[in-house]
């Protein structure tokens, strides 16, 4: 009987020793992590509650900056490019990613060739991609400017109009992104048992069946994560817009990242960009917190 | 009566196999197999892997094309159907349940989409759950029970169906093993019950000889014998079917037939000793060499001296029930004897051998030879 409480005291020692040797291989990284991650978003936040500048002129104005943002009628106009942008790209890059996965889910070579190709677009940077597609989308001699005229029709200037500026940038962006999701979607597919498939085939389940009955489901998680970084990605929109319509015209391809920007570093508002960033930040938490209270209230059902 | 005569045909499918061959590249999976299965039989392919088993399993469920060959279940042609109109159910080795359906709907699926009404659905669901004691886990996902459970839900979700075939792939071998022998006999059972077909697919010759009317034994692509559990066991049609069912492994010896007269063929081991067999020798080829097999349970132990040959021991098993010894003859080679389970041989010791040569086989590179039961007077 003496020896039961004896291992029971050592136990949690062992365990308390053990914690604290553990903290040692945590330590590099949560280094990193404190000084590169938690310190800049915690001095963001403070610096959210100034008024400063570059050159260190410094006062505290409380929450000034955010009910100033609030009534700031082209903030809540870049707020609202914003979300249009992502309501245009993630359900796009989502259902597109998925029908080329679906489609190119094959052990054939002509299929690894297209992952390829479909995949290639997603290594370019940024300047290659909106070089490319401004002389796609130009009106002075761009490739759908020509495809027009070949049909007798006048050239459309798409990023100097104020309600096709944002849907071509939203196009180019797609073509951009669609790697990431695809390739996610061709991971989670290749997951899916193929028992599954022939336990379906001989229960009499046609293709449509069977893709909204075994394949979808089978791979809801990773539709779910697809969403979920897709909107985190695209409410960062900046460079596309910056070198595709500087956030013109009239404001109409202005998103948040953008006006930050130019709050920031060339109206020299730190404080103001400052808050504004916080804003950027908690409507992305949102969205990832609703994401993940809607799929886990789903689990539960 | 329509009702009934429907069921009736239903109930009546003959599987019929003829010259199916295929072939995955340039390796060929199934050699020219030919195979007749009467309606409510209950069938098992036993072969090692690789063998074409399950290979040609899936060709009669439709998971794998038919290359030639035909495909007859219940007088239709099938072998050019897609699987879900074939009207056969398979159990598949990982279940293959669906995880994000409940039991209920796993077992529902197949009837919805061949549009059974709801009631029907709902009625034969909670018949077969009864039958198979999975009512309380109908409202549960594949992912909330047990393996065994799981099991039970595979064969169920075939039940439902009513198919004219049912079709086992290797359903056992994932289950421990008391699970696996319950499993066993519930199979056995259910095959009463529902007076279905079935084709089950294992490499494990005790579920074979415990679970089918006829055991189809296959090695290398092809059909090695058909025949009743007994017929496989007794009466091996190839020195492969001799070892591969039988545990312990049939002895096999290298012998030249005796050129002495007399009725039956007596045949010289390798250690001299010759043991006189009931295969009649007017049955046999003109052939130098036979491979010689017998059964532990055939070779008996006695006093050194006192029987054909002797050997000495070098491992004893202790089953309980009987004993198996394991020997070394005076030329090196070895074989196995059983002796009763009170044995008292141990290693090292000079051991007496006596054959009984009406349980002895003969076997050239095609066939086995076996004493005719007549033939024992």
């Amino acid at each position: 009987m003496a020896a039961v409480p004896q291992v029971q005291d050592a136990a949690p020692l062992a365990a308390t020793r053990g914690n604290w040797r553990n903290a040692v291989f945590v330590a590099p990284y949560l280094f990193f992590y404190v000084a590169l991650i938690v310190v800049p978003l915690a001095w963001g936040m403070w610096l959210s509650l100034h008024k400063a500048d570059f050159f260190g002129e410094r006062s505290f104005v409380g929450v000034e900056n955010f009910v100033r943002l609030l009534n700031d009628s082209f903030f809540l106009r870049t707020v609202w490019n914003t979300f249009y942008f992502i309501f245009l790209t993630v359900p796009a890059l989502a259902v597109i990613g998925l029908g080329l996965a679906l489609a190119l889910n094959r052990p054939t070579r002509t299929a690894a060739v297209l992952r390829g190709v479909f995949f290639a677009s997603s290594v370019l940077s940024v300047t290659i991609v909106t070089l490319l597609w401004r002389v796609i989308f130009i009106a002075d001699g761009g490739f759908i400017a020509n495809v027009l005229e070949a049909f007798g029709q006048p050239p459309i200037a798409f990023l100097s109009n104020e309600y096709l500026a944002l849907p071509a940038i939203a196009i180019t962006t797609i073509w951009w992104c669609l790697g990431l999701p695809m390739m996610l979607f061709l991971a989670a597919l290749q997951q899916v048992p193929h028992s599954l498939y022939e336990a379906a085939a001989l229960d009499n389940a046609g293709r449509w069946t069977t893709l909204r009955r075994v394949t979808l489901p089978s791979i809801r998680r990773t539709f779910a994560l697809v969403i979920i970084i897709e909107i985190v990605l695209q409410f960062q929109l900046f460079g596309q817009a910056q070198l595709m319509t500087l956030g013109g015209p009239n404001n109409a391809s202005r998103p948040v990242v953008l006006f930050i920007y130019e709050v920031g570093f060339n109206r020299w508002d730190l404080g103001y960009a400052a808050a504004a960033s916080q804003i950027l930040f908690g409507l992305i938490l949102m969205a990832a917190m609703a994401r993940y209270f809607l799929s886990r209230r789903r689990e539960e059902v | 009566m329509p009702a009934a005569v429907e069921l009736q045909d239903a109930r009546v499918a003959d599987i019929e196999l003829k010259n199916i061959s295929k072939s995955f590249g340039r390796t060929r999976v199934i050699d020219n197999v030919s195979l007749h299965v009467r309606s409510h039989e209950f069938v098992v392919f036993l072969g090692p892997s690789g063998c074409g088993k399950s290979t040609l399993l899936r060709m009669i469920a439709g998971l794998e094309p038919v290359e030639e060959g035909e495909i007859w279940i219940g007088g239709r042609q099938v072998d050019r159907l897609p699987p879900g109109e074939r009207r056969v159910a398979m159990v598949f080795q990982h279940y293959a349940l669906y995880p994000h359906m409940s039991v209920r709907e796993n077992m529902s699926f197949g009837l919805r989409n061949q549009r059974v009404p709801r009631e029907e659905i709902a009625r034969r669901v909670a018949d077969v759950a009864k039958m198979l004691e999975i009512e309380p886990l109908l409202e549960r996902k594949p992912g909330q029970i047990s393996g065994g459970q799981r099991q039970r839900v595979a064969i169920g979700r075939a039940i439902v169906k009513e198919p004219q075939l049912f079709l086992f792939d290797e359903p056992l071998s994932n289950l421990d093993a008391a699970l696996r022998v319950r499993t066993r006999l519930e199979i056995a059972q259910l095959h009463q019950r529902v007076e279905a077909t079935i084709i089950f697919v294992t490499h494990d010759q005790v579920e074979a000889m415990t679970l089918a009317h006829r055991i189809v034994v296959m090695n290398n692509q092809r059909i090695e014998q058909i025949g009743t559990p007994m017929d496989i066991y007794s009466r091996p049609a190839t020195a492969f079917v001799a070892g591969f069912v039988g545990t312990p492994t049939m002895n096999f010896a290298e012998v030249e037939p005796d050129p002495s007269a007399g009725r039956f063929a007596t045949v010289r081991l390798p250690d001299g000793s010759c043991v006189e067999t009931r295969i009649d020798r007017g049955q046999l080829p003109q052939r130098e060499k036979f491979t010689f097999g017998i059964r532990a349970e055939s070779i008996r132990t006695c006093e050194p001296g006192a029987g054909d040959t002797s050997g000495s021991a070098r491992f004893v098993e202790r089953l309980g029930d009987r004993t198996l010894v394991y020997l070394a003859l005076s030329d090196g080679s070895t074989l196995v004897a059983e002796d009763s389970g009170m044995s008292r041989i141990s290693v090292g010791d000079s051991v007496g051998l006596k054959f009984d040569g009406g349980a002895a086989h003969l076997f050239d590179d095609d066939r086995g030879y076996h004493g005719s039961p007549q033939g024992r007077d």
